[in-house]
């Protein structure tokens, strides 16, 4: 798949911001390290709402014909991306009164805590749903996508979360901790699904064409002098040894660097936190760019 | 009704002429035309088609076959591109045509990427997805004559590869064509039951193939020599 930038940002910005908000709504429940203050959960909450909406404004650059964009909130009951498009919504007003519960000291505001963190959840699976309920893409029709976007997510947000943390008078080691757990997580479930994606087992050209034959089959001609709209988007090819730099690079920006600065100098939070965006920018160009469509096989190849 | 197409794919000999009759109807229907060209007379000429045909090579020389697949929108029972399409858009109608209405769609492209088989192109000049439409607006068009009412790749077929009708009529021509063909539908696994039906190719005869005397170390025999002398006395 064509990976457009709009999407790898708007997916990596999103998931920064929803699992900040979602773990900073913990912290504040749970009263992580002695608890954050009102200042800190602000400033936060409203880095977080930035991120989300700055991942969404995204989105809708990549829309051919956005004067339209209104009519995604219409197809809730069938359409991932019309129910991620809703909850998303929903989740600015709510944040905005769960702040506000945070700076009049409200006693609903435990209530409104346990309500972000539902919701950011929510939004965060039915991103990953939009890509991994498509069965024509093998490596991403499966629950370690879902997983990965809640994990990646939230490793990136916990970064961030200890920048919070770490600008006041709470105890950061428990923000410490939660960030490594949460980043060795991640790259667990990044593991599992770069070993699934290797494994081969997806269709081949001969029986995406369904004719019986034992011969192998293969393409004479696409029937087309340049490319076309599926040629650009279905059959992007990523050359090996370019796969494998990005890999490294997801390895050591999106876990490797952050997790060890975040255990070594928790202080240079915010460094941890912008080196693991990077790498998941890389990751999630991959997500895109490693993923093949059974277009491709229409197209001449030979295995998807 | 289960409106769909059966394309033979023994007969098809990969002119082209479906694409571009659908190309020259559609452009010019109320329903989703302009089909958009971007640089027709340039170096890189390219543009939407909702009908491409592709050709593939099945085997080694001389025991290989060549295949002409046209493939558009197989007008599938459980659509995926109908499920996702955040819109409503995209629509399955009650004749089981698959539709986009181009008043409502925003361009997100997820429906081109939830069709397997690359039947959905995203037009650049109007921003909305465009597909085939199984010529809806000639099947029931009853101001043409009743042997007209059919797609236009259908009719343009020089080959007669193209069959149209109805697959919930048993006694369609479409549904005996398959019966008697064992037509298959394709990717079948992915769940989205396709209607478009492809008939296979004939079995081939196997072309023998015969070691030349050169080979053989041997002299040519009499046949041989006889066979060559004829040939030679009526070429051209
Ligand atoms: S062939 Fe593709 S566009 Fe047509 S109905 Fe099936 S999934 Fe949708
Ligand atoms: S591109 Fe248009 S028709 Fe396709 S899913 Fe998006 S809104 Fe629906």
């Amino acid at each position: 798949m064509r990976p457009a930038l709009s999407i790898v940002f708007f997916t990596v910005s999103s998931g920064a911001g929803l699992g900040l908000l979602a773990l900073l709504a913990l912290a504040d429940l749970f009263k992580l390290g002695g608890g954050l203050s009102v200042a800190q959960i602000l400033s936060g909450g409203m880095l977080g709402l930035v991120l989300v909406a700055a991942g969404l404004v995204s989105s809708t650059l990549h829309l051919a014909n956005p004067k339209n964009a209104w009519r995604a909130f219409t197809r809730f009951a069938t359409s991932w991306l019309s129910r991620e498009a809703v909850f998303a919504a929903a989740f600015f007003p709510l944040c905005a009164l769960y702040l506000a519960g945070v700076f009049w000291q409200q006693p609903w505001r435990a209530f409104a805590a346990l309500l972000v963190v539902a919701l950011a959840w929510t939004v965060l699976y039915c991103t990953a749903m939009i890509y991994g309920s498509l069965k024509p893409i093998r490596q991403w029709h499966t629950p370690l996508t879902p997983l990965n976007y809640l994990l990646l997510g939230h490793a990136s947000g916990a970064l961030l979360l200890l920048w919070v943390a770490e600008r006041g008078q709470t105890r950061i080691a428990p923000y410490v901790v939660l960030a490594l757990a949460l980043l060795s997580a991640g790259a667990a479930a990044k593991l599992a699904y770069y070993a699934r994606t290797r494994r081969d087992g997806g269709a081949t050209l001969g029986h995406a064409l369904g004719v019986k034959t034992a011969a192998q089959v293969k393409l004479l001609d696409a029937g087309h002098t340049h490319g076309t709209f599926l040629s650009a988007e279905f059959v992007f090819t990523l050359a090996r040894a370019h796969a494998a730099r990005l890999r490294a690079a997801v390895w050591a920006f999106g876990f490797a660097a952050p997790a060890l600065l975040a255990a070594a100098f928790p202080d240079a939070a915010l460094g941890a936190a912008l080196l693991c965006l990077a790498g998941l920018l890389a990751e999630r160009w991959l997500f895109f760019a490693e993923a093949q469509h059974t277009v491709a096989l229409y197209h001449g190849a030979r295995r998807v | 009704m289960k409106l769909g197409l059966v394309i033979d794919l023994d007969t098809c000999v990969g002119c082209h002429a479906c694409a571009v009759a659908c190309k020259e109807w559609n452009g010019g229907s109320a329903l989703s035309g302009p089909l958009s060209d971007y640089e027709p007379y340039g170096k890189e000429p390219s543009g939407v088609w909702f009908n491409r045909v592709r050709h593939y090579e099945a085997g080694e020389y001389p025991q290989n076959k060549t295949l002409n697949v046209p493939m558009s929108c197989m007008h599938c029972e459980d659509a995926d591109c109908v499920t996702v399409c955040p819109t409503g858009a995209s629509y399955k109608r009650e004749d089981g045509i698959v539709l986009v209405d181009q008043d409502k769609c925003m361009g997100c492209n997820l429906c081109t990427w939830a069709c397997p088989y690359g039947a959905r192109e995203l037009d650049e000049s109007s921003g909305t997805v465009k597909k085939c439409t199984l010529c809806a607006d000639r099947i029931f068009d009853e101001l043409l004559p009743p042997g007209d009412r059919q797609p236009a790749c259908v009719l343009a077929c020089p080959t007669h590869a193209r069959h149209y009708g109805d697959f919930d009529d048993p006694g369609s021509n479409v549904s005996k064509l398959v019966a008697e063909r064992e037509g298959f539908g394709m990717l079948p696994e992915l769940g989205y039951k396709p209607v478009n039906r492809y008939l296979p190719p004939r079995p081939m005869p196997k072309v023998p193939v015969h070691a030349s005397p050169q080979e053989n170390g041997s002299a040519p025999g009499l046949a041989q020599r006889v066979a060559g002398w004829v040939n030679k006395f009526i070429e051209r």
